[in-house]
């Protein structure tokens, strides 16, 4: 590892302990091209009940760290370095069956396309029961209850029929609340949730975000939630995580970040947000586009498209630097002055 | 539902009205069945009179025509060379070619998919490849070849296996099974595998290329992260998905099975439907090879309509129309 950045742990401002813990995770492909870091050096945790958001163009990794910590990255995909932590135990380097009995149990999955996460020949109620089985000791009939339970929950009117239709006789936003009842329904203390709104209507996005939030605030569960829709943050998350080409470049209180970003690439994202009543000519775009993979440049992966680059930007990395529960990637910060 | 069903077997009558046709016209080409029928020193008023009296020298329109009122009368017409009714022949046979193609066919079902499962499961694994490259050479290998190389190493070296017929068979009303029997049975092992040994390679490819794609979508990433066990996973929500492609794929090769068991039944000397057709071409047996025509037609088209209707039990979208909203 590249041992001087490893001094910097992801801010903690409660005592709480940290229900999820991720340390200087390290996902890489290794391809005929040489190995591609997907997730690099990235440090954050969780606390209980807590939103996390984590925004990012696509390809920035904020899908592949969601993936990573529940073990399903695809192979060649692999883990080459950090550790993930649940509740103080590694769930890293679990083998697949420990990691299974994870999965669906402490770690719910949402993921973005709802028209497809479902097995479409076989009723909403069979894959609840099948779920609620596979991990909660229940007979057919209390897993049938509370999959009916968990469905009215969700907001599915008629339930009790609709339990046994299949998936192709819901609409997308039905779907998805189907596929966060299948979620939840074995009591996950967390739940990734991948672009969960981006495949739907921008009208029932809303009624998702707060769908999720209410469930999560009732059953005390904790949301990684992976977008790229700064509202969606602004709506839904207690804090937010900046993610550019591999790296975690900022972290802090959601409100607080998106009213005072510090770090160049976060204030370009909202600046690229639409505001209702403020008359701007145009909004404010970043220039270029995020590197690929393969050709991540030297020192910050940021600083050819950043406006406020300087010698130093071009040749170190710079880590993530904690100022109270906030903290920035980015050598403008260093002494921690204020953003200029 | 009903009308689904009723559409279909209209459908079907036609198709079946068309082979008839079909096979009524070609037959032209094939040669005098009154040559084969009569010795050398007949007269030709001799030969005359038989052509009159079998109606050969009406055109063949109205011989098809005739045929086919025969055919809605039940008669399938008497063969012009055993001189026994049609039907009374084909009942005699069709037991040892379905009893032949159902073993075929189970046997390339019951090994294929598993076969096919496990390659696409374990696409790296050694048994997987050495699968892969045998399940070529089945579909490679001429049908005759693998019955021939079976004869000589069960039958002729190892003496293990009958080399032809159907060894003792017990009559159960009009059907003639040889199920019952050890001699039966044994003689049933060869050419089930010669007979079924292409769809067996062809099945096992299809249920690993489907395996193999339906393991790549989105609901079975989402099983996983459900903390469904492996097994749920590939056979409840993998292998079901696959199910549609393989059941098409297999009605249809049943149908050939029955179709192409000609050749087995040639090599084996089964004494099923094909070697009594492969006779009566010999011997341009019309009424017999029309009547085996139309039956092979029968069967691929009642194969047809229980795979489309087995659709609809497997897939949900197809049973279901309308429903609440959604795409």
């Amino acid at each position: 590892m590249n041992g001087m950045e490893n001094n910097v742990a992801a801010p903690v401002a409660d005592t709480a302990p940290a229900l999820l813990e991720v340390r200087s995770l390290r996902v890489e492909f290794p391809t005929r091209r040489g190995t591609l870091v997907a997730v690099d050096d990235v440090s954050f945790s969780l606390r209980a009940g807590e939103i996390l958001g984590v925004v990012g163009e696509s390809g920035a990794g904020k899908s592949m760290t969601g993936t990573a910590i529940i073990g399903l990255l695809e192979p060649p995909g692999r883990i080459a370095g950090g550790e993930i932590l649940l509740e103080g135990r590694r769930i890293d380097n679990l083998d697949y069956e420990r990691m299974r009995r994870i999965r669906g149990k402490e770690i719910g999955a949402i993921f973005q396309d709802p028209l497809t996460s479902l097995n479409p020949l076989y009723t909403v109620g069979r894959q609840l029961v099948e779920t609620i089985r596979t991990h909660l000791t229940m007979t057919e009939a209390q897993a049938r209850r509370h999959a009916l339970d968990m469905l009215k929950e969700v907001g599915i009117p008629a339930a009790e029929e609709r339990i046994d239709h299949y998936p192709h006789q819901f609409s997308g936003g039905m779907r998805q609340r189907v596929v966060i009842a299948l979620a939840l329904c074995a009591g996950p203390k967390l739940v990734i949730a991948d672009e969960p709104t981006t495949a739907l209507d921008v009208s029932i996005q809303a009624q998702i975000i707060t769908l999720l939030k209410r469930l999560c605030r009732d059953h005390g569960t904790a949301v990684m939630l992976v977008t790229h829709d700064m509202g969606v943050i602004a709506e839904a998350a207690d804090r937010v995580a900046v993610m550019y080409a591999g790296r975690l470049v900022e972290i802090g209180p959601a409100q607080a970040v998106i009213r005072d970003a510090h770090h160049p690439y976060t204030r370009g994202l909202m600046g690229s947000i639409p505001t209702i009543g403020r008359d701007v000519e145009r909004l404010e775009q970043i220039d270029g586009s995020m590197p690929r993979l393969d050709a991540i440049p030297p020192g910050c992966a940021f600083n050819p498209r950043c406006r406020q680059r300087f010698g130093r930007c071009e040749r170190e990395k710079p880590s993530l630097i904690g100022q109270g529960d906030r903290a920035v990637a980015c050598w403008l910060h260093e002494q921690g002055e204020g953003a200029s | 539902m009903l009308a689904f069903v009723l559409r279909r077997l209209v459908q079907s009558l036609l198709v079946m009205f068309f082979v008839a046709l079909l096979a009524f016209s070609m037959f032209r080409f094939l040669g005098d069945p009154i040559a084969q029928m009569v010795g050398q020193d007949t007269s030709l008023q001799e030969r005359e009179r038989l052509r009159v009296e079998l109606g050969l020298n009406d055109p063949v329109p109205v011989q098809f025509a005739r045929y086919v009122a025969g055919v809605l009368k039940g008669e399938f017409g008497i063969s012009y060379r055993i001189g026994r009714p049609v039907d009374e022949l084909i009942a005699e046979r069709l037991p040892a070619t379905l009893e032949l193609s159902f073993v075929a066919a189970l046997f390339a079902l019951l090994a294929g998919i598993p076969m096919g499962v496990y390659t696409g499961l374990y696409p790296d694994r050694w048994l997987s490849k050495v699968l892969l490259s045998l399940s070529l050479m089945g579909i490679a290998l001429p049908t005759f070849l693998i019955g021939i190389l079976l004869i000589l190493i069960f039958g002729v070296n190892l003496g293990l296996l009958p080399t032809f017929g159907r060894g003792e068979v017990v009559h159960i009303g009009f059907w003639s099974t040889g199920f019952l029997t050890i001699s039966g049975l044994k003689s049933l092992i060869m050419p089930a595998i010669t007979l079924g040994m292409f769809q067996l390679a062809l099945i096992m490819r299809l249920v690993r290329s489907e395996m193999l794609e339906v393991l790549r979508t989105d609901f079975i990433k989402f099983a996983r992260a459900r903390g469904l066990s492996n097994r749920a996973v590939y056979f409840g929500h993998a292998l079901k998905n696959t199910l549609v492609p393989v059941i098409t794929i297999t009605g249809l090769q049943i149908g050939s099975i029955i179709a192409f068991a000609i050749i087995t039944e040639s090599v084996f000397q089964w004494p099923g439907m094909g070697l009594l057709f492969i006779q009566a071409i010999q011997f341009v047996d019309i009424p017999v090879m029309s009547t085996y025509l139309i039956l092979i037609a029968f069967f691929f088209v009642v194969i047809n309509l229980t795979v489309d209707l087995l659709y609809y039990a497997v897939d949900p979208r197809l049973r279901v129309h309308g429903g609440a909203g959604g795409k």
